[in-house]
């Protein structure tokens, strides 16, 4: 392990695990995803519901660690009342973001920047991705109209 | 301990055997090399030892004798060294084959793996023997080792795979036993120390009713021959799994063991070279046991420094060794059982369980856990143990698990509580 374990359990990220965002059920499903991390038992599932375009709700129910529940907690947050292509743009970000790969992250998300020390403990950062990841294929099978029980993991991944 | 032996060491472990005795772990600390390191400017705790254990400096040095002074391959050579190097490969299965009861050697199969023995049984034994309508009866507490052969065997065969209850305490459930136990029943598959749980279930007593409705038990040690003294003969399983890395060997050893009958009755599973009597274009005759089971150039360098590990637990003494198990775990149970918010699996009695302790915190996920106490040096197992059905029973996803061996001390644990204490303030509970 190559981090302080402060950076990785900020403030930020107590708070959000804490009392995390977006953990109320919502009216209309429009868009339902599940992940998991087996290995881990991670577990997430997504519930959108999408308006002209716009996420207008999100329900994230995340049964996992610290970080995997922040980093739902955190999308819930951002994605609330964004056009599709802006959240499509920022869930991108953020996987590229924990990848340490040049990101782009949108300008309301500084509580992103505090998962930026998962980085150091690479076994974790598959616990920060599941909430991104589940998100973005939920958003691409709803694109091509695929309903699907697949549930998406982030390991084993690239 | 001794110190390094020579290459002749490879070959003449006499058994010794002593009074049970308590060990010394200080003593015991300074034979294993890996224990002296700090880990984030902490000390080393290794307390994951179900998952794998060190390796004593007597182990490490044989694999390095090995290719030193003997490396040659096995069974063929008409040389002189695969001459000794065949011979050092055959003195550990009769020092296997001594270990587990005073077996016959040529019943001692060498494999990669616990997994790879069980598979072994599953598509040899189990593919000739259990038919449709069957039923393969095994725990639900079962390591997935043991546990998904048994699902696709059903599936293929369509045979029915029923499990063996357990109470809340972790224990099997033998309420309904002597139904789940019937004619039909083929196979019973059966830890003998849960991975997960520490639960040490009755085998000798289920292996005889299985027996009496004429069914064949398949016994999983690779937690049970570790720590404790184990006779298979005693036990009256006919086929007995393990694996050398979970106890002191290197990895890429496992143990099958099975009744002479059985095995000479069984196909080959690995088919190919050191396996065949006779090969013609059109026919195959198997060659005798062990080797029947033993295709292709088998892990020569590790089977040879297994008998170092082997002839490591024998100067301590199995009874020795689960003693002081006993003594290591029911303090461990004792100390985080107090800690406010911290649950624990399994049995509370360590009489009638091994030293892997499967615990949970009321708010913090086990990789939280597990994270947490990398910071501070102590080495852990989170997830689920490789027993899904067993975590949804408990209603978890996961389990944190510490895991105790003969080189942990009392001063460890007492780390460790403290350490889990300092974790639920961090995280602010």
């Amino acid at each position: 392990m190559s981090g302080s374990l402060d950076d990785m359990y900020r403030e930020i990220i107590l708070d959000h695990y804490r009392s995390p965002r977006g953990n109320k059920p919502i009216g209309r499903i429009d868009i339902t995803s599940a992940g998991s991390n087996p290995s881990c038992g991670d577990e997430l599932n997504l519930e959108l519901e999408i308006e002209d375009e716009k996420v207008k709700d999100v329900h994230v129910d995340c049964r996992g660690c610290a970080i995997s529940v922040a980093s739902g907690s955190m999308l819930a947050e951002l994605v609330k009342g964004k056009s599709i292509d802006e959240v499509k743009r920022t869930a991108e970000a953020v996987r590229r973001m924990l990848k340490g790969e040049h990101a782009d992250l949108p300008e309301d998300s500084e509580d992103l920047e505090a998962l930026q020390g998962v980085r150091n403990f690479p076994v974790r950062v598959k616990c920060a991705l599941l909430a991104w990841v589940t998100f973005i294929q939920g958003i691409k099978n709803w694109e091509a109209g695929t309903i699907t029980n697949k549930t998406t993991s982030t390991e084993n991944t690239e | 301990m001794s110190t390094q032996p020579d290459t002749s060491g490879l070959n003449s472990h006499a058994v010794t055997l002593r009074e049970p005795r308590r060990l010394d772990s200080e003593k015991i600390r300074a034979d294993f090399p890996i224990l002296h390191q700090r880990i984030g400017g902490h000390p080393l705790v290794y307390l994951d030892n179900a998952a794998t254990t060190q390796k004593p400096r007597e182990v490490i040095n044989a694999i390095i004798e090995y290719y030193r002074k003997l490396n040659a391959n096995i069974h063929r050579g008409l040389h002189t060294l695969s001459e000794r190097s065949t011979e050092a490969y055959e003195h550990t299965r009769e020092h296997v084959a001594q270990f587990i009861g005073g077996v016959k050697p040529h019943e001692v199969i060498f494999t990669g793996g616990t997994t790879d023995s069980i598979n072994l049984v599953a598509y040899t034994w189990a593919e000739q023997n259990v038919k449709a309508g069957d039923e393969i009866l095994i725990t639900q507490m079962e390591h997935h080792a043991n546990l998904v052969p048994w699902v696709k065997l059903a599936e293929r065969k369509q045979a029915v795979l029923r499990q063996i209850p357990i109470t809340i305490c972790g224990h099997l459930d033998l309420s309904s036993i002597d139904e789940l136990i019937n004619r039909r029943t083929k196979l019973l598959a059966i830890t003998h120390m849960s991975n997960v749980l520490g639960t040490v279930p009755p085998v000798a007593e289920l292996a005889e009713k299985a027996h009496k409705v004429g069914a064949i038990v398949l016994g999983d040690g690779a937690q049970a021959a570790p720590h404790m003294p184990v006779n298979v003969l005693e036990l009256g399983v006919d086929f007995y799994a393990f694996s050398a890395h979970k106890m002191l060997g290197p990895t890429g050893v496992g143990i099958l063991w099975g009744r002479e009958e059985l095995l000479e009755r069984m196909p080959p599973f690995i088919l190919g070279g050191e396996m065949i009597s006779q090969v013609h274009f059109d026919k195959v005759t198997w060659a005798e046991l062990p080797n029947k089971f033993e295709g292709g150039t088998p892990n020569i360098a590790d089977v040879v420094a297994f008998d170092a590990a082997l002839h490591y637990l024998d100067n301590l003494g199995m009874d020795a060794v689960r003693r002081r198990e006993i003594e290591l775990t029911q303090y461990a149970l004792d100390k985080l059982s107090a800690i406010e918010g911290i649950d624990i699996q399994g049995p509370m009695d360590a009489a009638q369980r091994g030293g892997a302790i499967s615990f949970t915190d009321s708010q913090l996920h086990p990789h939280d856990i597990s994270t947490w106490l990398d910071s501070k040096g102590i080495a852990i197992r989170a997830g689920h143990h490789c027993a899904q059905p067993l975590m949804r029973l408990m209603g978890k996803v996961a389990t944190a698990r510490a895991s105790v061996y003969i080189y942990n001390t009392k001063a460890e644990i007492d780390y460790l509580a403290n350490m889990l204490k300092e974790m639920r303030s961090y995280f602010g509970l």
